[in-house]
């Protein structure tokens, strides 16, 4: 995808970052059974199958309505403390890329600041507190690059960074901060998942 | 008069459920619904159910919500901003919806209700004063369970609606007559002696009303 990102580049990246979720159920399950309830990969799973069948239902014209559809559908079917997070990234998302039939790098990198202060102002998460907070904040900061691949390829290796580096801290939001000094040592699920999504992202970009 | 409803948030269907139990058992006029469970009937919280829930407890005075953890606080936030009659109440989980469920049977509109609720978990405020007339009374409780449950939630209930300051006392315990968790933690039981006082513009008929419900055993 060297050129702009239509609507139906999107439905491919998303339908691409459904099937990633879907392959790395199971891992996401057991980083969340390690701090939390283990349900992390199960929500997601079923948010993204219900995000396959609502686009499979519906036209969407443009990218904004594609990101609109996918954010109602995780809010409403994630169930876990994922689904407010990812479905108000997705809707800020929307609202960041209001009325553009394609999307640009810079589109793209707009899209992405606004997901994560949609994440920011719902979880009212800071960087250190080991949530998916850790991945995106990095993946915004190293978001640019001339084209969108790049952008989305910057973005998704700083996220696989930035989830790695949870591993030793402590968590202080979510579940998982009831474990208090027992949550270090894992790695954080939603600050994984975050970074699969971007990196399916990416891929399907380079496609 | 229609009252302001509730809506109880939970991961479990049947934690939400219960703690509506015991919320309407004080208020049998409020109309209080659980939003429970995800949709599969799992652990968790589902958006599309809170947003039912908020349209089924309103009767026109608004809605009050009140959530366990986590998703369900975020899942609640996402719901009341979506709605245009509701809002958050930020609380222990069963006490303030007893507490809000006591305020909402009063009469109390969304913002007293809220803060029903957000204020149940610490300890009963300090009456404030209040100038006007002030009166006292005696009262040996002769229902068996005393001021407990039901009977604390009726005396909360009456008091609220009569404008005075209401403070019962027993032992070197106070509580407040409107709080009907602080009426509860007196522990005061059937046989024993409280002291009711009441200041403000209708203090005659605030201790006259307690006597009244003491006389009926609360209607027990
Ligand atoms: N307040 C928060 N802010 C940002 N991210 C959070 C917050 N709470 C939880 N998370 C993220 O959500 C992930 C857990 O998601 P999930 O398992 O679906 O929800 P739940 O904790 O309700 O079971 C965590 O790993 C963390 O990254
Ligand atoms: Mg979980």
């Amino acid at each position: 995808m060297t050129v702009g990102c239509t609507a139906a580049d999107l439905v491919t990246a998303i339908r691409a970052a459904a099937a990633t979720v879907a392959e790395h159920r199971v891992e996401l399950i057991q980083l969340d059974r390690a701090i939390g309830d283990g349900d992390h990969g199960e929500n997601l799973d079923r948010g993204f199958k219900a995000v396959l069948a609502a686009l499979g239902q519906s036209t969407v014209d443009d990218p904004s309505a594609v990101l609109k559809l996918v954010a109602t559908t995780l809010i409403s079917k994630v169930g876990g403390a994922a689904g407010p997070l990812y479905g108000t990234a997705f809707l800020r998302a929307s609202t960041a890329v209001k009325d553009r039939a394609e999307l640009t790098a810079a589109d793209v990198a707009e899209a992405l600041t606004a997901a994560l202060g949609g994440v920011v102002a719902r979880g009212k998460a800071e960087p250190g507190d080991k949530t998916m907070v850790d991945a995106l904040t990095p993946a915004v900061q190293a978001a640019t690059g001339e084209s969108i691949t790049e952008v989305l390829t910057a973005a998704a290796e700083a996220a696989q960074a930035g989830a790695d580096a949870t591993v030793p801290l402590v968590a202080r939001k979510g579940r998982a901060s009831y474990l208090g000094e027992r949550s270090a040592g894992h790695m954080d699920p939603g600050a994984r998942s975050t970074a699969l999504l971007l990196r399916a992202f990416a891929e399907a970009a380079a496609r | 008069m229609s009252r302001v409803g509730l809506v109880v948030v939970s991961h479990s269907a049947r934690l939400a459920d219960g703690v509506v139990e015991v919320a309407a058992q004080m208020a049998p006029n409020v109309t209080a619904v659980a939003a429970g469970g995800t949709a599969d009937g799992g652990i968790g919280t589902d958006f599309d159910a809170v947003t039912a829930a908020i349209e089924n407890a309103d009767g026109g005075a608004g809605v009050v919500v009140l959530y366990d953890l986590g998703s369900a606080r975020m899942i609640a936030e996402m719901a009341v901003e979506a709605a245009d009659n509701a809002r958050l109440a930020d609380g222990p989980l069963v006490e303030g919806a007893v507490a809000a469920a006591v305020a909402a049977e009063g009469g109390a509109d969304p913002a007293a209700v809220a803060h029903a609720a957000e204020n149940a978990a610490g300890p009963p405020d300090e009456p404030a004063p209040t100038t006007g007339e002030s009166e006292e009374a005696v009262v040996t409780l002769t229902n068996e369970i005393g001021l407990h449950a039901r009977p604390a939630a009726t005396v909360a209930r009456a008091m609220t609606e009569i404008d005075a300051t209401v403070t019962v006392h027993f032992g070197t315990a106070t509580a407040d007559g409107r709080s009907v968790l602080a009426l509860m933690g007196l522990g005061a039981r059937g046989g024993d002696r409280i002291r009711v006082t009441a200041t403000g513009p209708r203090a005659a008929d605030a201790v006259r009303t307690f006597q009244e419900l003491a006389a009926d055993n609360f209607g027990d």
